[in-house]
Parts: structure tokens; sequence; C-alpha cells
């Protein structure tokens, strides 16, 4: 696919280098990508496979240049623990950037709680990033265009048109977004776009040691995550805010926000 | 390393890593200005399009003071912008799914209305002015620089007939009743701004931009009648220092006549649109709790617990009933009804503030909570544009530009015709 794809790419290349000035709109790079309908990406969680050891929020930190020391990361790992009566703890310490190593929750403000281990009903880890909604709320309330939907599906920011307003950061039900430490600009997981079209996974896809992190092209019948999307039950996150997530999970339980 | 937010934002239980105030008190600003702007803009309409003759003399200055007040709204947007020099692109390359993009628009049609509906109330004073100056012999250059800009504010229309006196009446009626729905639309949008955020469980309820139009027009008409009675108190200061017959003299007791009289008049619309603010905010809580959505705990546990304070006490007890029974009790003096205002003001901020920031008192995740400090002092280019510095910023300009436009339309003109 990739192959063929790279293919393409050149033909049309070399096309655009024959044309005249006039036509050379075009060849804008999305049009170029609608003439493709045969990618869509999608994701695909198995939270039944994370242990919570944050390899894939090291792995994006690096990948994406977000700033090691920052307190936001474009993807990060819950952990839940639900106690016999149903109470449920959740926390996310430093993004679990540095795994889960503490039976201690990290509650913030309200200090760190200690939940006795013949209590627990049930745990596990839930690893988030951008959904990459189809219908996305983030890119639809950007006043200047600077947070845009790609035609094969990931929403991008033009990091040199945003003006740093935060109706995005405001409007995504997830809490995926933030402004960048550094550059002052909206920011968010891109699924790894750059990486993406040149035929490589996401950062965090590759650095799971587990496979609970997969992605694929919803347009391939026999990519594994297409399978996995058709025939398995998965569920997604909030689906009552309409936005159409393409990030998929395998194990979601009602507990999970 | 800080994030935006982060130095403002303290977080309790489990909240999403990504999560902090991103809006904070230049958003609590941006609302509380832009509906002064359209409040004072409706209560100078109660006169021209509604006819409420005896409401002459504070329309003229609400009209103006309107203007005053305009650029002022946009002011906070730019300032809590992270890239406050690409603002511009928001008319420039306007997305129009957003409901910021329309800003642009919005505003401009809104300001070109405000300054044709001016400039009818104020051409014959420039017409004369600039005729005075004309004719006046021996000229400094001062009174040369004056003509020339009374000359230019004509934009060449000299021609102030009976006839065209009563157009310009006509086109005056046309522009406030044009003006009055933009106004609405103005600061109506600001509400949709925050209406529509579905990720907010706060914030999103269709009411919310009429929640936001009543309120404003209850701090426009506020604002306007406390600096309304500054305003004439001074006069009467002033009054009272100059003697019968000298230059600028007034009658103390025709001032106070008029102060009383508009006061008390502008009071009573005042009620009126108090109590259709409270019911509407009302409705919309007890709606809220009613339905018991999802969201209905966390919002619960912010209304009633951590933000009852400011909810409760500062804007339903100090904000709303404390006024309306000032102005309700029998008697009304315009001392009263000065300070009543005071209070509706603090009353109308503390309802955007707790909109802007209770919003983000509790995460997405439902499951915490954020608090937002005040930065108190400013240590670093974030806490001086959305700090105190900024906000003293926003909060004196209409003042000054109020000073300045009052030097081209003066707002107590026609009064002084009269007594003439
Ligand atoms: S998860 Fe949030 S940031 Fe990502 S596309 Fe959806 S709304 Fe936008
Ligand atoms: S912060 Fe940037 S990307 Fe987000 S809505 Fe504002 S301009 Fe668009």
């Amino acid at each position: 696919m990739e192959r063929r794809n790279f293919i393409k790419g050149a033909i049309m290349v070399v096309a655009g280098a024959a044309v005249p000035m006039a036509a050379l709109e075009i060849l804008d790079p999305k049009d170029v990508l609608a003439a493709n309908p045969d990618l869509k990406w999608a994701f695909l969680v198995d939270t039944t496979k994370c242990v919570g050891c944050g390899m894939c929020v090291k792995a994006c930190k690096t990948e994406n240049d977000i700033p090691w020391t920052a307190n936001v990361s474009r993807t990060w790992v819950e952990r839940y623990v639900v106690t016999k009566e149903g109470k449920v703890w959740a926390d996310c310490p430093k993004q679990a950037r540095d795994g889960y190593t503490s039976p201690l929750l990290d509650e913030n403000a309200a200090g760190k709680i200690s939940v006795d281990p013949n209590d627990i009903a049930k745990g596990f880890f839930v690893p988030k990033l951008c959904n990459q909604c189809d219908n996305p709320p983030c890119a639809q309330v950007c006043p200047v265009g600077a947070t845009y939907k790609t035609p094969d599906g990931p929403i991008l920011v033009d990091r040199t048109w945003c003006i740093g307003c935060g109706y995005c950061i405001q409007s995504c039900p997830y809490g995926a977004r933030f402004f960048h430490p550094v550059l002052h600009v909206a920011d968010k997981c891109t699924w790894c776009y750059h990486r993406l079209h040149h035929g490589m996974k996401t950062a965090c896809v590759g650095a799971c040691p587990f496979g609970a992190r997969q992605i694929g092209n919803l347009r391939d019948p026999n990519d594994p995550v297409t399978l996995a999307v058709l025939d398995d039950r998965i569920g997604i996150l909030k689906p009552e805010y309409g936005t159409n997530p393409q990030a998929f999970y395998i194990g979601l339980s009602k507990e999970v926000d | 390393m800080l994030v935006h937010g982060e130095i403002w934002t303290t977080k309790e239980y489990f909240v999403y890593p990504n999560e902090y105030v991103t809006w904070a008190i230049q958003i609590v600003m941006y609302p509380y200005m832009t509906g002064l702007v359209a409040g004072a803009f409706v209560l100078s309409s109660l006169y021209h399009v509604f006819g409420v003759k005896q409401l002459k003399d504070i329309a003229r200055f609400a009209l103006v003071f309107s203007f005053a007040l305009l650029p002022v709204a946009m002011m906070p947007l730019m300032l809590h912008l992270q890239q406050p020099f690409r603002g511009i692109e928001v008319m420039m390359t306007p997305h129009f799914t957003s409901a910021i993009a329309a800003f642009g628009i919005v505003f401009s049609t809104y300001a070109a209305i405000v300054a044709t509906e001016i400039w009818f109330v104020y051409r014959k004073y420039f017409v004369e002015t600039a005729l005075a100056l004309k004719n006046k012999p021996n000229k400094g250059m001062i009174d040369g620089i004056r003509q020339l800009i009374f000359s230019a504010l004509t934009l060449g229309a000299w021609d102030i007939s009976n006839e065209a006196m009563e157009k310009d009446h006509k086109a005056i009626g046309i522009m406030a009743g044009i003006g009055i729905p933009v106004a609405c639309f103005l600061h109506g949008y600001a509400g949709f701004i925050f209406g529509s955020v579905k990720a907010n469980a706060l914030w999103m309820t269709p009411l919310m931009p009429v929640i936001f139009i009543m309120s404003a027009v209850v701090s426009g008409i506020a604002l306007c009648l406390l600096v309304y009675t500054i305003v004439m108190e001074g006069r009467k200061r002033l009054a009272r220092l100059k003697k019968p017959g000298s230059y600028g003299y007034q009658d103390l007791k025709h001032i106070r006549g008029v102060e009383d009289h508009e006061v008390k008049l502008t009071a009573k619309f005042l009620k009126i649109f108090m109590i259709l603010a409270f019911t509407l905010e009302l409705l919309d809580l007890v709606f809220r709790g009613y339905t018991a959505m999802k969201s209905w705990d966390a919002l619960r546990a912010v209304i009633y617990q951590r933000d009852a304070f400011k909810v409760f006490v500062l804007q339903y007890a100090i904000g709303n009933v404390l006024p309306f029974i000032m102005l309700l009790w029998p008697r009304l003096t315009v001392k009263r009804a000065a300070i009543a205002s005071v209070f509706v003001l603090f009353g109308v901020f503390m309802m955007r503030w707790n909109v802007v920031i209770g919003g983000q008192a509790f995460s997405s995740t439902f499951h915490g909570f954020m608090e937002y400090h005040f930065p108190w002092v400013p240590v670093n280019a974030e806490t001086f544009k959305e700090g105190w510095p900024g906000v003293l910023l926003v909060a004196v300009t209409p003042f000054v530009l109020f000073y300045i436009l009052n030097k081209f339309v003066p707002v107590f003109l026609m009064e002084k015709e009269k007594d003439a």
C-alpha cells in the first residue's frame, strides 16, 4: 500500500512540475489526498493489554517535542480503581510519563489516596489520545481555520496561523488539547501524521511493548484494525457528544470518562 | 516549564492532565464590557425608538458612552490571545463555522451604526461650531485645528435648514431601530460563544444568549445611571462655584431637577430588566437541577458547595436582591439609585465570573475540580496581561475615551441650548 501511494505521489509531483504556473493550485496537498479516497486512519486501543508503563507517553513527548517537564502531553494513560462499593477513583500523575509504580492514587490537591487492596473490585488502565473525531468540535470552533480536518482523518493545527484563543481547547470534550508551552499555540495529538505519511506507525504504537495501541487504515478491508472495528465489540469515548471519534476501544468500562 | 493557565490553576481529584483554566479574567471582562456597550445602547434607544421623551438627556449620554465603550469590547479578547499579533486574522480570514469568527462583522456593523447615529445627532452642532470658528476674528492655531476637525466632521453636509433637520431626525430613529437588534446580537452572540460549547456542561444551554442579553442591558443601564449621576454631581459643584451671568453658568435647581427625573425613570427600566434577567437565570438553574443530566453531580458540587459564596452571596444576594430592594424602597433618591447601581454592576460582574470561571471549575472528567486563583502579583507577561494591569487597562480606557469624545460631541449640549 505504501509503495503504491508513493508511486502515485511521485507521478503527481512529476505531473505537477510539468504543468504551467496557473495550474499549480490544483496540486494543493489536500486535493491530492482527497483524490486518494483509499486512506482513512483509525486507532485501536486494547485497554485489556495496557499495563500503565507509560512507554507511549515517553515516546510521544520525545517524538513530538513536547517539553519533558511540562505538565501536558499529547497522549496519556489513566488509571481507574473501582471499589466494591462502587466508588470510582482515577488518576494520571505526570500524564503517566513515568509509568504507574505506586499503588497510591494521586488526587492532586486532595493528596495521595490509598485504597485497601481488599476493597478493590477492579482496576485498569486506559490510554488516551486525540480521537481525530469525524465531527470535530475543535475544528468547528476555530475562528481562523487554523485547526482543520485532513481528508484522511486526522485533525491538524496550523502553528503559523493559530491565534491562541483557546476556543478549541474549551470545546474538546476529551481534554486532548493544550497550549504548547514554548510555541504558545494550540497543540494536540496528530496520530504522528508526519510519520504516517512516510509509511511509519505512530511513535506510541511503536513504543507500546504490549500491543495495546494499533493504528490502521479503515479503507483496507484486511487491516487488523479494520477487522477489529468491524468484527469485535468495541466502544468509543463519550458518544453522547456526537463527535464520532475515530479512536476505538476494546474493553472500555462504564466508569471511564 | 509552565503551560498557559497552570500558574493560576489548582487541580483537585481526577482532572485530565491537559486541563487548566485557560480562559481567565480577560474572558470575564469580555462579556462584561460588550454587555455594557449593548446595555448603554439599548438605554439610548428607549428614547430614540420608543419615544420615552423623559429620557432625552440620559439617552444622548448613553449613546456617546456606548461608543466610548465599543473599542474596549475587543481589548480583553486581544489581551487573552496567546498570539495577540495574529488577532487581526479573525477579521481577515474568518472561519465561519466558529462563533468567534462573526465578531469582526457584528462588531464593525454595530460600530458603524452607533457612529452614524451619533453623527446625525450632532451634525447640527458640528456645522454650527465649524461656522462659528470660521467667522471668528484672529484665530489662534488651536482654533484653526478645531475648525478643520469640525469641518471634517460635517462630512460636507452643511445644510441645517428645518427640513434637513427633520430628515436627520428620521435617520436617527431608523439607526436606533436597527441598532437595537444589532446590539442584542453583538451581545447575544457573546452568549452564544459560551452556550454552544457542548463540551462544557455549565455553558451549554440555548438560554445563554438570552441570559447574556438581559444581564447586559441591566449592567449597561446601571453603568449609565452611575456615571450620569457622577457627572451631574460634578456639574452641580461647578454650578455652585460660578456666579449667575458668568460664562457657562447653569442654574443649580434646574440641574438637580433634570438629574432627579432622569435617574428615577432610568431606575424604573433597570428594575424591569433586572426581573427579566433574574428570572431567566433562575429558570436555568432550576432546569438543570430538575433534568439532572450526567453532569449535574459535578455542577451541583460547584454551584452549591465550591462556588456557593460567589453564586449565592456575591452574585444573587449582593448583586441582585439587595439593589433590587434598594430601588424598590419608596422615596428613591439619586444617591440611593447610584449606590444600587454599583451593586448591580458588581452583581453582573460576578455573574460573568461565575459563568466563565465557574464553567472551568469542574473537569470534563466530572470527577475532579479546578480552582482559579487570580494572579494578584504580576510576575510575567501572562499574569500581566491577564492580571491586574490588563484588567485596569480595560476598565479605565472607556472613561478616557469618553472624556476625549466629549470634547467633540458634548453630551450635555442640547440642554444648554435650551437654557439659553
Ligand atoms: S478528540 Fe478533541 S482535539 Fe481530537 S478531534 Fe476530537 S474534539 Fe478535536
Ligand atoms: S487556539 Fe488556535 S487552533 Fe484553537 S481555536 Fe484558537 S486559533 Fe484555532
